[in-house]
């Protein structure tokens, strides 16, 4: 991914903005989503209250502790409004940059046999569209007819220009990326508002953005932890009153808005916001909170073998004669026939031979025909000018091409091809007119810090399981290099939803890449399925996410983002929650000291007055949220590891952190506040 | 010596846990064991009579129908009884009708297995309606939380169905209570407890004055009140009386009574949950939490009254006003303990006038309601605080909370936050009711800090479904019998069957296989997790009034 793209956490347009979006939101009915913040909004009403008509409420003795309870509420809400604004500012600057690429573009669409040009707004699903070089194209689509380069920085990022073409695998582009060479016949798939850039811009705007099942859940418990406190504070007044102590209201009030979850309320949405914001940072579209959550409860995670664990194209990694032929013979050869072979493989092989150090007559080139690869042939090669016919390619078939030109097999071909086979490689043979050489070993490379990765999933209690078309010698070598916990040879889309079914069918949530069309049903099926923007718009719309980069393996690092979203939330909660028995502690005493004078003793911070205990839990209460938010934006550190030791850990730092914190805090700004009052 | 009497009783408890545990799991698995060839027939009769041709097992919702309505029944047929005891037979003293608050108030005591006590046994209640209401009530009352305690067991360990409620209620009677009560009932009579149907006794005293002296069938009202956790005595001032508890001996053995089976709960739950280590951790927990607050009680009470020491009385035998000599600080410490412990609320000493801060002992067993707890109930909240625990804390792991592998998701928080609302609500608002009403007040035998506990006591007492009395209080009278009678039947019902729905809901979601990247719930730091949403959500709630209340008395007496 582009590291260019990725914004500083802070930047002065986005806190700017934020801080205005902070006083916006102070609007009770935008509150009202936020109900531990809305109780704290309408205690801070109730107290500018008392400080406004003072006499009404007969509160003129205590106007000056009023008005600072009064700032110090306004200012947690506005605080928890930051905190929210924050993270939705860096995803609206993310959204205004693809905007302008959603200029409106005017499109050349074919009606009958002339062309028209429209605007791209008018475009409906089944227009066809003519798009030339250095036009963008004007909406999602399939590539119908030709095929060309297209620059799609302006939604991955990658300034490398990608080749679209009609059928197959790559037919699918976006809307407002530019065609750089060539000409395509595009047939669009969106109506507009629903386009892949529209659905972009309203899910890092968060627009559209709803309570993912975790943090509605959470919200309950949130709400009833307020309700409970609430209780417990109104109730207070009639029984102390019988005692002869009589609470004033902002000190009740005070009492209640530190008790209440207001740390994590106040962080709450904003944690989700940033979780999304992480996942696409790392250039993956999310389409939804609950897959990302989803994904921090993967159990199984189904991926292909090419592309992801290996890199796919088979390297050449050694020469194997048959039959006559040297060793020198099968690697000239195999070079001649991949002079003009730019598939990997091809070049693969000719840096092979530099490696080995055999040289060959690269004027044999000059004038031969190229036979390109087919795949009725499954093979390629050069026909040279002399006559001679160079092939190489899969056994079988230049067997057959040997054996119709009057040639013979050499006996240990088999034997030899076996071998290469049976150590997960692919073997291809190289021939001349009638004569079989000898063998390439072509080898699938496993992508280096793939076992690593496995082992860290294993820790986190993810099993992986490989998918490969391969055979399954070839399928089990491989697994067995990259570490991964099992594998389906010979596998078909089919087989993909049948694991991810059996393995649902057990409670287990599963995770998937995938890029074609036949993918699509199970990407469907699968809880959390990335699909590559390379892909196919079918792929894209079956999956819940998409990669930008169109990396399969980077779904590893997205279940690490949704547990680390998970804990985040969970971390700050149990901070939260924690940190009321310093609170109580505060605040108790203070309460009561003055009706009862031996109160003092539970002062046990040795907070210096009753009116400064108070002022200094509350001022806790509120500069704490700041304080998390750049732990909430980023996230609680996660490095993958058993349940038990994570679990320890985290208790260790925010559950007796949440204890201790507070008490630290409160003292110290009471020794601050104790100056002025 | 008096902490080695206390550890003898809880070693001897530790040697029945698994024992027993283990012989409840075997009654309510509902699979075939040697136990059906001793009961089965027995049974088998009971259902014929009651029609039933097959127990199937029930949804949450039927459950809970079939638990509510038998329930209703038993409390109309209570309440008829106490109407019109005047003229039923077995009324040798003659005891006219029971007041109509007041019948209401004690068929809701004792259906809800509270047994908070506004009438007094001896005077108010014939023999009849002793046994057929209030011995009557004190079994089925335990049956029906055990059964409730056993399905939610069920639907969270995932069994096929949270089981047939009448099956459940029938086999708590035959299986556990009457066979067990029948043993302590005998075992009480050899040791001096009366069991007979005369009337009071009439004695001339040596002054030549006459002395009416109580008596009836107590063993048997004695041993179901304690293995019911039920608490209501026969006599006024309970297992303080002489005749219900005469000796240090019975004392042991009632304590033992009512702490045993709430204490086998969770190893049961254990065996259930297929993993006995659950079991221990969240008995671990109960343990851990009421050795506590005993040794709180105990350091208290033998410390005795800073007010009595303060005038040079000897104070080596702690505070003794209102305990018994034959018991002594370590039995009535352990007693008091227990009985609130295990929401039993019988008494063998005065709470009322226990030390300040000897008296946060009972009133925080009562306020959490999950330390062993009463007949089921103590382990359902406990478990719904290991719920909640996990909901917290289980995040911190980057998964979905997950229990016993079923995800904890909005509807279980939503019926949970139910549960954990109800019960500050129904302490705290009558309680500041109270305060302000005039009829609230004028019970108040104490004014100040120690009026203050006097009337929250009873409000967590009945909240709690504990039912013993801080005594004190002037609490029969339509205020108090209503208000209690209210707060009785919402504390036990509401999260009754809002847990029954959290297990319905559970058993129907799909199990998620265990990993290494699972959060554990079995393993000492689940427990210290357990014990802190314990304190800091159960307890911190009541913290203020506990500071008002005996806290505050404490300071101002030191």
């Amino acid at each position: 991914m582009s590291t260019v793209q990725k914004k500083r956490l802070l930047s002065g347009p986005i806190i700017r903005s934020a801080i205005k979006d902070s006083f916006l939101k102070l609007n009770p009915i935008s509150l009202i989503k936020n109900p531990v913040m809305f109780v704290v909004e309408l205690g801070t009403i109730m107290v500018l209250l008392m400080v406004l008509a003072p006499g009404y409420f007969g509160a003129e003795d205590s106007v000056g502790f009023n008005i600072t309870v009064f700032i110090i509420l306004l200012v947690t809400v506005l605080f928890a409004n930051f905190a929210e604004a924050l993270a939705e500012g860096r995803g609206k600057a993310q959204a205004d940059t693809l905007k302008k690429t959603k200029q409106d573009i005017t499109a050349n669409k074919l009606v009958g046999d002339g062309m028209k040009t429209v605007a791209s707004s008018e475009l409906r699903k089944g227009d066809i569209v003519i798009v030339s070089q250095g036009e963008l194209i004007p909406g999602d689509g399939e590539v119908i007819e030709g095929l060309a380069s297209v620059d799609e920085s302006a939604i991955t990022g990658e300034s490398a220009p990608v080749i679209k073409e009609a059928g197959g695998d790559f037919n699918s582009v976006t809307g407002g990326t530019r065609v750089v060479s060539d000409q395509i016949k595009v047939r669009i798939t969106s109506d507009p508002g629903e386009s892949f850039l529209d659905r972009m811009i309203s899910l890092v705007e968060g627009a559209k953005r709803q309570k993912t099942p975790n943090e509605i859940a959470l919200n309950t418990l949130l709400i009833s932890l307020t309700i409970i406190f609430l209780i417990v504070v109104v109730t207070l007044r009639p029984i102390s009153s019988y005692l002869g102590v009589e609470l004033d209201i902002p000190v009740l009030i005070a009492l209640l808005v530190c008790l209440i979850p207001t740390t994590i309320g106040g962080l709450l949405s904003a944690i989700g916001i940033a979780g999304m914001d992480r996942v696409t940072q790392f250039n993956v579209l999310a389409m939804s909170g609950k897959a990302v959550e989803a994904a921090g409860d993967i159990n199984t995670m189904i991926l292909d073998k090419t592309g992801t664990i290996t890199f796919g194209n088979r390297m050449a990694s050694e020469f194997i004669p048959v039959g006559k032929g040297t060793e020198k013979e099968v690697a000239v050869w195999a070079a001649i026939s991949s002079l003009k072979d730019e598939t990997p493989e091809g070049r693969s092989v000719i840096e092979l031979i530099k490696k080995l150090g055999y040289s060959y007559d690269s004027g044999l080139e000059t004038d031969g025909e190229f036979i390109e690869f087919r795949a009725e042939t499954r093979m390629s090669g050069l026909d040279l000018k002399d006559g001679r016919k160079v092939r190489k390619g899969a056994v079988d078939s230049v067997k057959r091409w040997v054996l119709s030109q009057g040639g013979e097999i050499p006996g240990n071909l088999d034997k030899a091809s076996n071998e290469i086979a049976g150590k997960g490689g692919t073997p291809l043979a190289v021939a001349v007119d009638h004569q079989i050489y000898g063998l390439i070993y072509l080898k699938d490379t496993v992508k280096p810090g793939m076992k690593e990765r496995f082992d860290e999933l294993r820790k986190m209690g993810i099993k992986t399981i490989m998918c490969t078309g391969d055979n399954p010698l070839t399928a089990a070598t491989i697994a067995a290099e990259a570490g991964v916990d099992s594998y389906i040879a010979e596998s078909t889309p089919e087989n993909k939803i049948e694991v991810i079914r059996r393995e649902q069918k057990e409670g287990k949530l599963v995770a998937m890449t995938g890029d074609g069309t036949n993918d699509a049903p199970a990407l469907a099926q699968a809880d959390v399925g990335l699909a590559m923007n390379s892909g196919t718009s079918a792929a894209k719309e079956a999956a819940n996410m998409v990669d930008l980069d169109s990396d399969p393996s980077k779904i590893i690092e997205v279940v690490a983002i949704g547990k680390q979203l998970l804990m985040t939330r969970g971390a700050l909660t149990t901070f939260s929650i924690a940190n009321d028995i310093a609170k109580y502690f505060a605040i108790i005493p203070a309460m009561f000291t003055l009706a009862i004078p031996e109160m003092d003793l539970l002062n046990v911070m040795g907070l210096s007055s009753p009116s400064s205990a108070i002022i200094s839990a509350l001022i806790f209460n509120a500069i704490i949220i700041p304080l998390l938010i750049p732990l909430a934006m980023r996230g609680v550190s996660y490095k993958p590891m058993s349940s038990v030791k994570l679990l320890r850990r985290n208790i260790f730092v925010y559950g007796l952190g949440g204890i201790v914190v507070p008490f630290l805090g409160i003292k110290v700004i009471d020794l601050i506040v104790s100056l002025w009052i | 010596m008096g902490i080695v009497q206390i550890i003898a009783v809880i070693i001897i408890l530790l040697l029945l846990v698994k024992p027993l545990g283990t012989y409840l799991f075997y009654v309510f698995s509902n699979e075939p064991n040697r136990t059906d060839r001793i009961f089965g027939w027995f049974e088998r009769g009971i259902f014929k009579l009651g029609g039933f041709k097959r127990l199937e097992g029930m949804s949450w919702k039927k459950y809970a129908i079939s638990f509510l309505t038998t329930n209703i029944v038993l409390v109309a047929v209570g309440y008829l009884i106490l109407r019109l005891q005047g003229g039923l037979p077995l009324n040798p003293n003659g005891i006219g009708e029971l007041e109509q608050t007041l019948s209401f108030n004690t068929v809701i005591s004792f259906i809800t297995n509270t047994n908070l006590q506004h009438y007094s046994g001896e005077t108010g209640l014939s023999y009849f309606s002793q046994m057929a209401v209030i011995t009557m009530l004190m079994f089925t009352s335990a049956a029906s939380g055990f059964s409730v305690a056993v399905a939610f067991v069920r639907g969270i360990t995932g069994r096929k169905t949270l089981g047939n409620f009448f099956q459940d209620f029938v086999k708590a009677h035959t299986r556990v209570f009457l066979p067990l009560a029948l043993l302590v009932t005998l075992i009480l009579v050899a040791l001096q407890v009366p069991q007979t149907l005369q009337p009071t006794l009439e004695v001339s005293t040596l002054e030549g004055q006459t002395q009416q002296i109580a008596i009836g069938p107590v063993a048997s009202l004695e041993s179901i009140k304690h293995l019911g956790t039920n608490g209501g005595g026969f006599m006024g001032v309970n297992s303080a009386h002489p005749f219900e508890n005469p000796s240090p001996l019975t004392n042991v053995i009632e304590i033992l009574s009512m702490w045993m089976l709430p204490a086998s709960l969770p190893y049961m739950y254990g065996l259930f949950a297929k993993n006995k280590r659950q079991g221990w951790g969240i008995f671990s927990a109960m343990m851990i939490l009421f050795v506590l607050l005993l040794s709180l009680n105990f350091y208290a009470e033998s410390k005795g009254n800073p007010a009595i020491n303060a005038m040079g009385i000897d104070a080596s035998q702690g505070s003794m006003e209102g305990k018994e000599v034959r018991f002594g600080i370590p039995q009535s410490s352990l007693f008091t303990t227990v009985t609130t412990a295990a929401t039993t609320g019988s008494v063998n000493n005065m709470h009322d006038t226990q030390t300040p801060l000897g008296q946060i002992t009972p009133l925080s067993l009562m306020m959490l309601n999950n330390v062993f707890g009463g007949k089921g109930v103590g382990l359902i909240n406990m478990l719904m605080y290991a719920i909640l625990a996990v909901f917290l804390c289980g995040l911190m792991v980057g998964r979905t909370p997950e229990f016993l592998g079923r995800k904890i998701e909005a509807r279980e928080m939503k019926l949970i936050a139910i549960a954990i609302l109800i019960h500050p609500l129904i302490i705290l608002a009558p309680t500041a009711l109270s305060f302000l009403t005039d009829s609230g007040q004028g019970s108040i035998s104490n004014p100040g800090f120690h009026g203050l506990t006097q009337v929250l006591y009873e409000y967590t007492s009945s909240a709690a479904n504990n039912g013993s009395g801080f005594e004190g209080l002037a609490d029969n009278n339509t205020f108090w019998n209503m208000m209690t009678g209210l707060v009785m039947l919402l504390g036990r019902y509401v999260s009754m069957v809002a847990m029954l729905a959290v297990a319905g809901s559970l058993l129907r979601k799909q199990p998620v296989p265990e990993t290494i990247g699972t959060f554990r719930t079995d393993n000492g730091l689940f427990t210290g997790i357990l014990i802190g949403t314990v304190l800091i959500i159960g307890a911190l709630t009541f913290l203020p009034v506990i500071v008002l209340g005996p806290i505050a008395e404490y300071l101002t007496l030191r």
